[in-house]
């Protein structure tokens, strides 16, 4: 079933390489081009990432000092933290505003945005996607929601402050708590934004991969990164529409007077006038979306992970077709778990008993997948580059996240963590790091096919790593105890509780180690900017690689490739493979490109 | 405390850069003498695959020395009866789950290291085996397939609210940012209410039907007191946005929502007075009261009085700006005590009539 690269898309190639005089404008700014657009999604995420943990360091300190006061409170949250010391209104919003950047605007745009737009054609051999234009509107859509959500910190009232899954009421009522005024409108305005941003772009990625593949590439000869975004792309169409209307209807609540999601509410001296709706509908719909997100979120990074661990073990990855299964699992899975996070939320608790059946099944292929990859180091000959360690890294973060799921997860021992840091812990570990890991064993993995053949410090990206890596288990992992402890999240201190007195070491030094691994990540900054401008240029196919970017030359043409494009002939893990008489199918290489046609007597992978 | 850990912190980090550097121009040398660029040489696998296997016990010791350190401030015994079968279930999750981390790990970084690369060396063609593919699917299979089956009876009993045993009834009424506790009186129900009723000038404050026959003995108190060995219905409601009613203690929580009643339902198994006597409790409140006197020296002028262990109802849905401070007392007592107890609290009718 592989479909051919139309010979129209050829002559278009010819077209732009020759004829159009680009300005600045249409190659920097409004570029058509997904190679450009890319660069423009990992450059826009990275700076929400950088707002995203500034907030976390000062939400952390004051967990760790609570009351004290602090001259950066001063100076960042001026007429919220006076004197310096920080108000609990401020912190709630920190919490929130951080969730959601983190989420929305780091994971799935700065993630899936940059390495969907890179690799989707690249990969393929296609001369882009299916649709330049669109895809750019796609990436604009992105920027303006980014603005918008920025814009949202400095209005009067405060940012949005009712925790990144905007539960109603709280949400729904200016008069309930500040942040739900013109903060919360705004954070509605922006998310709404950037739910059509990736429509577009998901729409774009399914339509490319199903039609754009170039001749010999079938579903099954696809990197597993591609499968991967793909697989993504479908979940985001199915889920991102149900959050837009769980958005519009509670705009409506909030701004009409309907009573979808409120009823019988009694504030501030006075009884409402909503009556009938349910904050539980509201809910339903919310983690309809917000489950499958976090598999958004995740997914890519996996796919990265199980490309780069390929490479850089020398190896096949082990059990491909498993990995395109549990992908599939793990996508359809995710769309009927949403009730998880519900289960004490006062839901009819046989809905619960389902829900627990449908999210112990989901550890299943993504027990699969740890075990693959385990195994696809097994007698590699590893090349340790930064992106190989963070792969790695990623494989653990996700264990041992991924575990901790099994008991929250399960209804009954649901009970008494649900809402406490032992969650925070589990998802920051299982999503929040190990997606960042993705992240970063993409950058430093792609980063010569970005720009322009130009590479990042090796040993900089060893020392980012190594204290990230630490630093993150530092952070996360004692985190579990204070959850059973049974310390709430979104607390603002815990002080009021003699019984979390003796937290507040845990507290200090987990935030000494959220200051040291986010100081950490100034080395990354440092060494992308640096490596754009004066990164050591390295070979065409630095890391030797058998898929198809790799045979794009450096610079950066529209269209791609000069010429044809390369016709496929083999999967894309042939790493090490030997003939009979053990000696590489490609004397002295230990990697056969996709596009180089089976030798004599050579078997091709899938038969 | 805050100077010296700032400055921990600063000096840290001076640490990590100046090491940086060094490594930085370690590695200037070593690239001369190996032309590949931004490449890993067989130096870099090495040391990072010695590394990862350090990583390995890094890991390990972190998880020990946690317990070691930490392993002390998680919820004691739990007080009610449902609560050993939830302990016991958790336990085998925890057995189950640092078994599997252990073992994973493991393998993860030994072979991370095992295997770094070398120059020449050859690595393994080996893309699938449907056995050990079968093998860790049917594994997984089984042992989730056991704590499913467990947790979902556990479950179904938990949830199972229902009038046997003549459960004494309680309403848990949730506000910005306070609880309320509201008991059934003489007769045990509760008369109706709603918010539409609420009337503060003449202290309904809980919106309750004055013409219901069954309010007029309820007792509204903020403090809850329960009888030991009895069980209790507990049904939420809530006034204004969502809250949760958790009580660790009790393995215990249910959301309290705008618009309808929730219900959680518990047998009180230790009454306070016991609870305090456990040397656990009497190790941590020991603990706890020396944190504070350390403050009281140091000049502090909160969170300095001696603490004495009660158990107590937190809020636990982000709620607004005093969500970290919404609490109420629970009280296990005799059936004695607590029958003297509510001797003394004032009925809702008696409140009204003061009001007339
Ligand atoms: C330096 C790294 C980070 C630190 C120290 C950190 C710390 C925290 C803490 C302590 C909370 C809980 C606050 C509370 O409940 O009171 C939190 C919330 C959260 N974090 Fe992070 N975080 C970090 C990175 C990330 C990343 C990478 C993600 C990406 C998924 C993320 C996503 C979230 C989300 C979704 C919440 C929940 C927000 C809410 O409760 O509404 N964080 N973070
Ligand atoms: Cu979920
Ligand atoms: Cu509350």
């Amino acid at each position: 079933m592989s479909a051919h690269a139309p010979a129209l898309t050829d002559d278009h190639a010819h077209d732009h390489g020759h004829h159009h005089k680009e300005t600045f404008i249409t190659k920097y700014i409004f570029s058509q081009d997904h190679k450009m657009i890319s660069k423009q999604y990992l450059i826009t995420g990275l700076i929400m990432g950088f707002i995203g943990i500034a907030m976390s360091l000062l939400f952390r300190m004051q967990l760790a000092w609570p009351g004290e006061s602090f001259p950066v409170f001063e100076a960042v949250l001026g007429k919220w933290a006076p004197d310096g010391v920080m108000d609990a209104d401020i912190y709630l919003a920190l919490v929130t505003i951080h969730g959601t950047i983190m989420v929305f605007f780091v994971l799935t745009a700065g993630l899936s945005g940059t390495f969907s737009n890179l690799l989707i054609p690249l990969q393929i051999g296609a001369r882009d996607m299916a649709s330049g234009f669109l895809n750019m509107i796609s990436y604009w859509l992105f920027f303006i929601s980014s603005v918008v959500m920025v814009i949202s910190l400095f209005v009067e009232a405060g940012p949005a402050a009712a925790g990144w899954t905007i539960y109603p009421p709280l949400s729904a009522l200016p008069m309930a708590q500040p942040g739900s005024g013109m903060g919360m409108t705004l954070w509605l305005v922006s998310m709404t934004i950037f739910i059509a941003s990736s429509l577009l772009g998901s729409l774009n990625y399914i339509v490319t991969v199903l039609n754009l593949r170039t001749k010999g590439m079938s579903m099954t000869r696809l990197p597993l990164t591609i499968w991967a975004f793909f697989v993504t792309a479908v979940i985001g169409v199915i889920s991102f529409p149900v959050l837009l209307s769980a958005g519009l209807l509670l705009l409506m609540d909030r701004s009409f007077g309907t009573s979808f999601f409120l009823s019988d509410i009694f504030i501030q001296g006075e009884v409402l006038h909503y009556q009938g709706g349910s904050p539980v509908l509201y809910e339903h719909l919310f983690w309809f979306l917000g489950h499958p997100e976090v598999y958004i979120v995740i997914l890519p990074a996996m796919g990265i992970v199980s490309e780069v661990m390929a490479v850089g073990a020398r190896k096949p990855i082990f059990g491909y077709r498993a990995m395109i299964a549990s992908i599939l699992a793990i996508a359809f899975l995710s769309t009927i778990v949403w009730g998880h996070h519900m289960f004490i939320s006062g839901m009819n608790p046989f809905l619960g008993s389902v829900f627990t059946f449908t999210t112990l099944l989901i550890a299943i292929p993504s027990g699969v997948k740890a075990f693959n990859w385990i195994t696809t180091l097994w007698k590699g000959n590893l090349q340790l580059n930064a992106g190989m360690l963070f792969s790695i890294g990623m494989v653990s973060t996700f264990i041992t996240g991924g575990l901790t799921g099994i008991i929250l997860g399960d209804s009954t021992l649901d009970i008494n963590v649900h809402d406490t840091y032992f969650v925070v812990a589990h998802f920051h570990l299982v999503m929040g790091i190990s997606a960042l890991y993705g992240l970063f064993a993409g950058v430093y993995h792609w980063f010569p096919k970005m720009f322009q053949g130009r590479m990042m410090n090796k040993n900089l990206g060893y020392v980012h790593f190594w204290i990230t890596a630490v630093g993150s288990y530092g952070i996360f992992f004692p985190m579990h105890f204070v959850g059973m402890a049974g310390v709430p999240r979104r607390y603002y201190q815990n002080t009021a509780f003699p019984m979390f007195d003796e937290l507040v070491d845990i507290q200090e030094l987990m935030t000494v180690f959220a200051l040291i691994t986010a100081a950490a990540q100034l080395i990354f900054v440092y060494n992308f900017v640096r490596s754009i401008f004066y990164g050591k240029r390295g070979p065409q196919n630095p890391w030797n690689a058998t898929t198809l970017e790799w045979t794009t030359p450096q610079k950066h043409i529209h269209g791609n490739w000069p010429g044809a494009i390369p016709e496929v002939h083999r999967w894309c893990y042939d790493y090490s493979k030997v003939d009979e008489n053990g000696e590489y199918i490609i004397p002295g290489q230990d990697f056969v490109p996709q596009h180089i046609p089976l030798q004599e007597g050579e078997e091709d992978y899938e038969h | 405390m805050t100077a010296l850990l700032t400055i921990s912190v600063l000096v840290l980090v001076a640490i990590a850069i100046w090491q940086m550097t060094k490594i930085f121009e370690l590695s200037q040398l070593h690239a001369k003498k190996s032309d590949r660029g931004e490449v890993a040489t067989d130096e870099d696998n090495k040391n990072n695959g010695i590394l990862m296997f350090a990583f390995l016990v890094f890991i390990y010791v972190l998880t020990i020395f946690s317990f070691w350190k930490y392993g002390k401030f998680i919820l004691p015994e739990a007080a009610s009866a449902h609560g050993d079968t939830y302990d016991t279930l958790l336990l085998w999750s925890f057995v189950v789950i640092f078994v599997t981390q252990t073992i994973t790990q493991f393998l993860l970084h030994y072979f991370a290291y095992k295997y770094r690369g070398k120059e020449g060396k050859k690595a393994l063609f080996y893309a699938d085996n449907d056995r050990l593919e079968f093998i860790w699917t049917i594994i997984p299979v089984i042992v989730l397939a056991g704590l499913i089956l467990w947790g979902l009876f556990t479950w179904t009993d938990i949830m199972d609210v229902n009038e046997e045993d003549d459960p004494l009834i309680v309403e848990l009424y949730a506000q910005q940012y306070n609880w309320t506790a509201r008991y059934g009186g003489e007769d045990n129900v509760l008369g109706g209410a709603n918010v539409r009723m609420i009337d503060i000038n003449r202290a309904n404050v809980l919106g309750l039907d004055e013409s219901d026959p069954n309010a007029t003995d309820d007792v509204i108190v903020k403090e809850l007191h329960l009888p030991v060995g009895r069980k209790v219905n507990f049904k939420m409601r809530a006034q204004d946005v969502l809250h949760s009613a958790y009580m660790p203690h009790f393995r215990a929580q249910m959301n309290c929502v705008p618009g309808m009643i929730t219900e959680f339902s518990f047998t009180p198994t230790i009454t306070t007075a016991e609870m305090r006597l456990k040397p656990e409790i009497i190790d941590k409140v020991a603990r706890t009261n020396a944190l504070r006197a350390e403050r009281a020296a140091a000049g502090e002028t909160e969170n300095i009085d001696p603490w004495e262990f009660d158990f107590i109802l937190l809020c636990n849905k982000i709620c607004g700006r005093s969500h970290y401070n919404m609490q109420m007392k629970i009280i296990v007592e005799t059936q004695e005590e607590y029958e003297a107890w509510i001797a003394e609290q004032q009925t809702f009718g008696q409140t009204m009539a003061m009001n007339e």
